[in-house]
Formats: C-alpha cells, structure tokens, sequence
C-alpha cells in the first residue's frame, strides 16, 4: 500500500479516537468495563513491541540487543528518564556491535 | 482571567513537559526515514497522525515488512487510550461547536490532558471558554515543537547511515515511556504476558503475533484484576 495512504488512514482513524467522546458529549458515555479494559492498552501493546526487537534481530536471536535492552529497562525504571535511557540503550549496542565486529 | 492570560497559562504550564518530548521528536523523524519512509512522508505523519507512539510504531513496522493492515491497526490500538482523555475532556468542551471540538479533538495528547484535567480539577467554575484557553495553550505549545523537532529528525534520518542502527532507538524510546507507566500489579501482568505472547509468536507472518499478543496482555491484566478485588 502506498505510504501515504497508509499514513493519511492512520491518521483519520488517531483522529476519531481523539475527536469521539469530545464530538459526542451528552449522549453517551464510556462504559466502566471498557475504560478498565483501556488502562491495560499501553504496557501490553509497548509490551509486545519492545520485546522481540531485544530477543531478534532479523529473526536470529542477538545477545546483544538483549543487553542493551536490559540495560535501557534498568536506567528507565532507575531514572524515569527518557533521554538516559536512550542515550543507555545506544551506547551499549554501539559498544558491544564494536567489540564483537557484528 | 483573559482568554489570553489562560492561554499564556495553558503555554507555561506545558513548558516543562516539552523538554521531555524533544528526544522523542527527534527519534520519530529518525527512525521513519531510517525505516525507507520518504522524508516529507515521515514529516507529515507528525501533522497527519500527531501521535509520537502511534507514529513510531507504523515506521517499525514498515521497516519489518508487515501486511498494511496490522500497521494500520496496531498504529491505532496504540492511541486508542486517547479514548480516556476523550471521554473525560468531553464534559467541559460539550457547549462548542462542532468545528471547534474537532480543533480541540485534533489536538489531543497524553500531555495536554493531563495538565488540563489538573486545572479543571482546581477550578471547576471557570467557564468554558477559559478552559478551552487553557487547554488550546498546552496543545499547541506542544504541537509546534513536534513539528519542529520530527522535522529535524527527519533531515538527520536522511543523513546518518542505516549501519548505525538508529532504528533500535524505536523500542528503546518505547521503554522509556512504557517502564514508568508499569505502576501496579495488574499493569506488571498485561506487560509480562503482552511481551512473552509476543516473542512466543514472533514467527508468524506479517507481524500478525502483535496483535495477539496485545490482546492477550489487555486480557490479562483485566482478568488479574478482576480475580485481585
């Protein structure tokens, strides 16, 4: 699909996400069962995300991302900080990828 | 209080949270032209889209290779917590047009919630108007530095080679939002059983084990909590 199809539905379907409740006010509201539901969507979702691309790297497991990304868990949950636990991250994949020439 | 001086409020009551939101400005630019997105397309996702997660997320799965609908969806699951804010915000924003709530709607971020729930919460009275002041200076004092700082991301994406892997900057600025958020026990259980479904399935084709695993993680954390009351 052409990318900026891909993008422009991405965006019109982020749109009516936000714009839902705010365009629809006094008629309904959100349902107890969903809202409970809802808190879950952020550490499941980043949750599945995060973690093959620390087990994988195109499919064949790399000890070192693992490390670096055990790294970078340690110093967000250490610090709470996004630029250290990046900066973390990076630095520990730049020094291993060096040192193992991989 | 003026519109203006709300507004001003609305800006300076933002103004720390915006230092936070640079890097991952930068990263959003980078890792979508990293990932083979154009880079005027990997800009305009940040006016188009407006959802450093949301946007992230379709750049690593670009670059994965997955079937356009899991992007679709998986972009959008991850906004859809915006639900929440819609439906808490709604309530103050009810006498506008319709015009100016899909202003305010377009706007909508982590962020500019939070800090106009705050407000709302301290000064219950005020009339709408001035909220929506409020809430307009926090929203576009975040915008304008999304714009700018993805636009810079993106012109630096286009000139640092891929042999880098800047690309492993998508899910580290992942764990930096999602280890701090983990703040309960239910939230450690959605995230342990999110992660293990997906390395488990990692395997299948056009990255379809996401959205199983995401929905077996949402699944978990409810059912725990559930079984804890």
């Amino acid at each position: 699909m052409d990318i900026w199809l891909l993008i422009l539905i991405v965006g019109v379907l982020t749109f009516l996400i936000r714009f839902s409740f705010i365009a629809l006010v006094g008629r309904v509201g959100l349902p107890e069962h969903l809202q409970r539901a809802l808190r879950f969507v952020p550490a499941a979702v980043l949750a599945a995300l995060i973690m093959p691309e620390l087990i994988y790297r195109n499919g064949v497991f790399s000890p070192i991302r693992l490390a670096a990304g055990t790294v970078a868990i340690l110093v967000a949950w250490r610090t709470k900080n996004a630029i250290f636990t990046m900066t973390a991250g990076m630095i520990v994949l730049w020094v291993l990828q060096g040192m193992t020439g991989v | 209080m003026s519109p203006r001086s709300q507004f001003m409020l609305g800006i300076r009551t933002i103004t720390p949270v915006i230092v936070g939101l640079i890097p991952f400005g930068l990263i959003s630019g980078v890792v979508a032209v990293e990932a083979g997105i154009p880079p005027e397309a990997a800009w305009s996702m940040s006016w188009i889209i407006f959802a450093g997660a949301g946007q992230i997320v379709m750049s690593q799965l670009v670059s994965a290779g997955a079937a356009a609908w899991v992007i679709i969806l998986s972009a959008s699951v991850v906004n859809l917590r915006m639900l929440m804010y819609s439906a808490a915000l709604a309530q103050h924003f009810r006498t506008f047009s319709i015009g100016v709530k899909a202003l305010l709607g377009y706007l909508l971020t982590d962020q500019a919630f939070v800090v106009s729930v705050n407000r709302y919460n301290e000064h219950p009275d005020e009339p709408p108007t001035l909220k929506a002041w409020f809430y307009l200076g926090a929203a576009l004092a975040l915008w304008l530095p999304w714009l700018i700082t993805s636009a810079i991301g993106a012109w630096l994406g286009a000139r640092i080679p891929e042999e880098w892997g800047l690309l492993f900057a998508a899910p580290l600025s992942f764990i930096a939002i999602w280890v701090p958020g983990l703040k309960d026990r239910p939230l450690v259980v959605a995230a342990i059983v999110g992660g293990a479904v997906a390395v488990a399935l990692a395997f299948l084709p056009n990255r379809l084990g996401l959205i199983i695993a995401a929905v077996a993680g949402i699944a978990a954390g409810y059912g725990y909590e559930e079984w804890q009351r």
